[in-house]
């Protein structure tokens, strides 16, 4: 009983963290056709922007409860400055090439932001456990949970909730999947591609860094977390189908739950589980489990 | 006969095999590692030469310097020849599964897809503890029937047979890009429908190739292995795979002698601009790959072409 | 007589559109068949289920005596049936002679060499002949990306002939190729075929090049054939003339074209 629960608990908490990274990265490829292996340095400038702050905030002595606010604003500021920056900056000139070249591409940025960070933060580790502590624990059936957790579960719940009400009820999120669904019909019929191509882009980084930011309590911020990262996401959205939001959320929690069990189970699996599942879902269904079906040659 | 180009590489081989005996210890390290890395990008340069890009060669790399070093340390033994046998049959058997269901994938499917795989032994090695878990652990320096070719203290072998594969290896990979298996991969990265209709099989082509490529990784692998004198999980995690798509990629696809030269100037490359800033060489190497995606396109071998264009 | 390729009531379904309904044909060595039909009509699933592409929904194909459905295009191409496509499928960055010798290699057995190059005198020599055949010799070193339509659709068609198919089928020849060029072209690629003796199907929608080279015409229309008989005989048909067609012959005139 106590093992289930503790699965079904840490499953649940890993899924979450995991959908976080992935939607901004699935998004990204549905509307754009990038693969953007700099997803990840997005994830690692939000956790150290997160944290820098995080330790001047409470080294000031200020009111603990805004220190989440300011993990938000961090998240904002950080993937608004990154998201703007590259895609104005040097993204959009590479538009309309292959998309096998295009993940060479975010890979040259990756190594680029990588090295970024390390010259912004330096390359000790940067602690801000405050805001993870200060929720303290909870105590269900003899297992202790951290509250941080809990709350991160709702945060992503609330992220899940506003894409998929953005996406399927407003008029941009309409829009958007017009261009998910056929860029150049939908830039035929007088869409704006290249704005939406900006605004997903700034949208996909902030999600990046958002989760990065939410997790730096959690975690000790180390160069190359971002690294870690990417590849977890690029798992959890090919599960899902390239390109599909509702297929990330899914595949999110296939993976974190097969990772909870086999954590709990047979810890030495516990990569060789996200690869092996990943391995067999596409064995069966190549495109994902959501794909967006693609037309076929002549 | 041999024809000219044939004594050319004959020649240079010869001389990089004495000029070991009198270059620096570091420089022949570097050579061999930068050549071991060099098979990898050839087997590399067969797939992208077929529209595939492979971000999960460092899968077989790995493994050949795995079944090196577990090979070595079982049988105790440090036979050269042997160990780079046992290398290859690893890639081998591990390529004709795993190819199985990688030839059916294409594009970015391919390249996601083998990044998982070396990942799933990056996940497993990782965590085996009789393996050195994420430590990794130590392989036999090699010899040739217990002829370790010591010279002024350090062992050439290695760096010898280093040099002999790649000159073998690039010889056999020269003739087989210009066969019609070898130019099929062009075509197939053209127009696969028109080579289906041609009444080949498409799939069939690329596991050859994938098998191929691994192949030639795991031999990588294994000079790496005896080389270095250390293995570790590093090996499979897709850093180093993406790390042979740059040299790949910085190279070109043009000439079997690019994936290799262009390996050695990456090794250089990488060593002076580490000790010059450790904090930016990442940073460096991401410019380099960007600038040659947009300005060289086809890697600095295209550049041999502009040369005799002028010339002529 | 037994036909080289027939089909059994043929059907084929896209959910609930029917693309391809009742089809019967009989197709014999050497003939040359056009094949006409408004856009939509299931000619081009015509021609994919014949070579194995498309899988039928129901029905057969014998191609030789032997079932076409559940093999693969390779597999049926190696049997004798090879076709052409509505939008030359070549190998763009490669050079014309590069090309064909490709072709022509893989043409010569399925299980390809290793080793021994792909360029050889004999290779190359036979690769020159056969586009000095389809008039195209001209343009050997040239990058496919340059050439204009009307050499890659012949270029096309020369690649398909390599194996020495039994049937050859053509899917729109003429299609993307100026008209003043339509007739060299198909004047070009007849002489070739009829020196080869194989049957070919021709999906055309040029009334004056089908009047003037096939000698048999099927009809297509909302996925069924309307008609199947001598060109002449189709041509007049009044059927034929509003729903295919669109609009009334003059046959003297086309006739004047086929006899000369």
């Amino acid at each position: 009983m106590n093992l289930a629960l503790a699965v079904l608990v840490d499953g649940v908490v890993y899924s979450s963290w995991l959908f976080l990274i992935a939607a901004g990265l699935t998004l990204i490829y549905g509307v754009m056709k990038i693969l953007n292996m700099a997803h990840g340095s997005f994830y690692a400038i939000g956790a150290y922007s997160g944290a820098s702050l995080i330790g001047v905030y409470f080294a000031g002595g200020n009111p603990p409860w805004a220190s989440y606010l300011l993990l938000v604003g961090a998240a904002l500021v950080a993937g608004l400055i990154v998201g703007l920056l590259i895609e104005r900056g040097f993204l959009r000139f590479m538009y309309g090439r292959d998309e096998v070249v295009m993940i060479l591409v975010t890979y040259g940025i990756l190594l680029i932001l990588e090295d970024a960070i390390k010259l912004l933060w330096g390359v000790d580790p940067y602690f801000a456990y405050q805001p993870y502590t200060l929720l303290g624990r909870t105590k269900i059936g003899g297992l202790s949970f951290a509250n941080y957790d809990f709350m991160l579960i709702c945060v992503t719940a609330l992220v899940a909730l506003v894409l998929w009400w953005s996406l399927n009820r407003t008029r941009s999120g309409k829009i958007l999947q017009s261009v998910i669904h056929d860029r150049e019909m939908a830039g035929a019929l007088g869409v704006n591609v290249t704005k939406i191509f900006t605004i997903t882009f700034v949208i996909g980084a902030f999600l990046g860094a958002f989760a990065g930011a939410l997790t730096a309590p959690g975690i000790s911020v180390v160069p190359g977390i971002g690294i870690e990262v990417i590849i977890l996401a690029f798992a959890v959205v090919v599960i899902g189908g390239l390109g599909s939001v509702g297929g990330a959320f899914v595949g999110a929690l296939i993976v974190g739950l097969s990772r909870a069990l086999s954590v709990h189970l047979y810890p030495d699996g516990e990569l060789f589980v996200i690869y092996g599942v990943m391995g067999l879902v596409l064995a069966f269904r190549p495109q994902g489990l959501f794909a967006i079906a693609g037309a076929r040659k002549i | 006969m041999l024809s000219k180009n044939q004594i050319f590489v004959v020649a240079a081989a010869a001389l990089m095999i004495l000029a070991g005996l009198v270059m620096p210890y570091w420089f022949s390290f570097l050579v061999t590692v930068a050549l071991a890395k060099g098979l990898v990008v050839l087997g590399l340069v067969i797939l992208m030469r077929a529209g595939l890009v492979s971000f999960g060669q460092g899968l077989y790399y790995c493994a050949g310097a795995y079944a090196v070093g577990a090979f070595s340390d079982y049988f105790q033994t440090d036979n050269v020849l042997l160990l780079v046998l046992v290398a290859i049959v690893c890639g081998l058997v591990i390529s004709s599964i795993v190819g199985l269901l990688l030839s059916r994938y294409r594009d970015i499917f391919f390249a996601m897809f083998s990044m998982a795989f070396s990942m799933i032994l990056y996940g497993v090695l990782v965590k085996s503890a009789a393996l050195g878990s994420s430590d990794g652990f130590n392989v036999t320096k090699p010899s040739l029937f217990g002829w370790a070719a010591e010279f002024n203290g350090t062992n050439l072998l290695s760096y010898w047979v280093a040099i002999i594969l790649a000159c073998v290896a690039g010889a056999i990979i020269w003739r087989y890009m210009r066969s019609p298996m070898g130019m099929t991969g062009e075509a197939i990265r053209e127009n696969e429908i028109r080579v289906e209709y041609l009444g080949v099989s498409v799939q069939k082509i690329i596991y050859i190739k994938y098998i191929i490529a691994a192949v030639l990784a795991s031999v990588g692998g294994s000079i790496t292995a005896m080389t270095v004198g250390h293995i570790d999980p590093e090996m499979a995690y897709w850093t180093t795979s993406g790390e042979f798509v740059f040299i790949a990629l910085m190279a070109g696809t043009g000439h079997v002698a690019a994936p290799l030269i262009g390996a050695v100037i990456f090794e250089l490359m990488r060593t002076f601009a580490f000790q010059l800033s450790p904090y930016t060489w990442q940073m460096i190497l991401g410019i380099a790959l960007l600038s040659i995606i947009i300005f060289l396109p086809n890697g600095l071998w295209s550049l041999t072409d502009k040369f005799k264009k002028g010339a002529n | 007589m037994t036909a080289l390729l027939e089909t059994r009531d043929l059907a084929k379904n896209f959910g609930a559109v029917t693309a391809a309904a009742d089809i019967n044909v009989q197709i014999n060595a050497g003939e040359i068949v056009g094949v006409i039909g408004s856009n939509g009509a299931g000619k081009t699933t015509f021609i994919n289920m014949v070579t194995g592409y498309l899988k039928p929904s129901s029905g057969q194909i014998l191609f030789d005596g032997k079932s076409v459905i559940g093999r693969k295009p390779r597999e049926v191409m190696r049997d004798g049936m090879c076709r052409s496509f509505q939008v030359a499928q070549l190998f763009p960055e490669l050079t014309v002679m590069e090309n064909v010798l490709i072709a022509q290699s893989l043409a010569e057995g399925k299980n390809l060499s290793f080793f021994s190059p792909m360029h050889t005198p004999a290779r190359e020599e036979k690769a020159r002949a056969i586009l000095k055949e389809y008039e195209i010799l001209e343009y050997v070193d040239e990058t496919i990306a340059t050439l204009p339509q009307g050499v890659r659709k012949l270029l096309d068609i020369a690649m398909a002939m390599l194996s020495n198919p039994k049937v050859l089928l053509l899917d729109e020849p003429t299609s993307g190729v100026a008209i003043e060029d339509k007739f060299d072209l198909m004047t070009t690629v007849m002489a070739a075929v009829k020196k080869s003796g194989a049957a070919v199907l021709f999906v055309e929608h040029d009334m004056d090049v089908i009047a003037r080279y096939s000698t048999r015409l099927l009809a297509f229309y909302d996925g069924r054939i309307l008609a199947d008989g001598p060109t002449g005989e189709v041509m007049r048909d009044k059927n034929v003339q509003t729903l295919v067609v669109g609009h009334h012959l003059d046959m003297d005139e086309l006739e004047g074209t086929n006899n000369a």
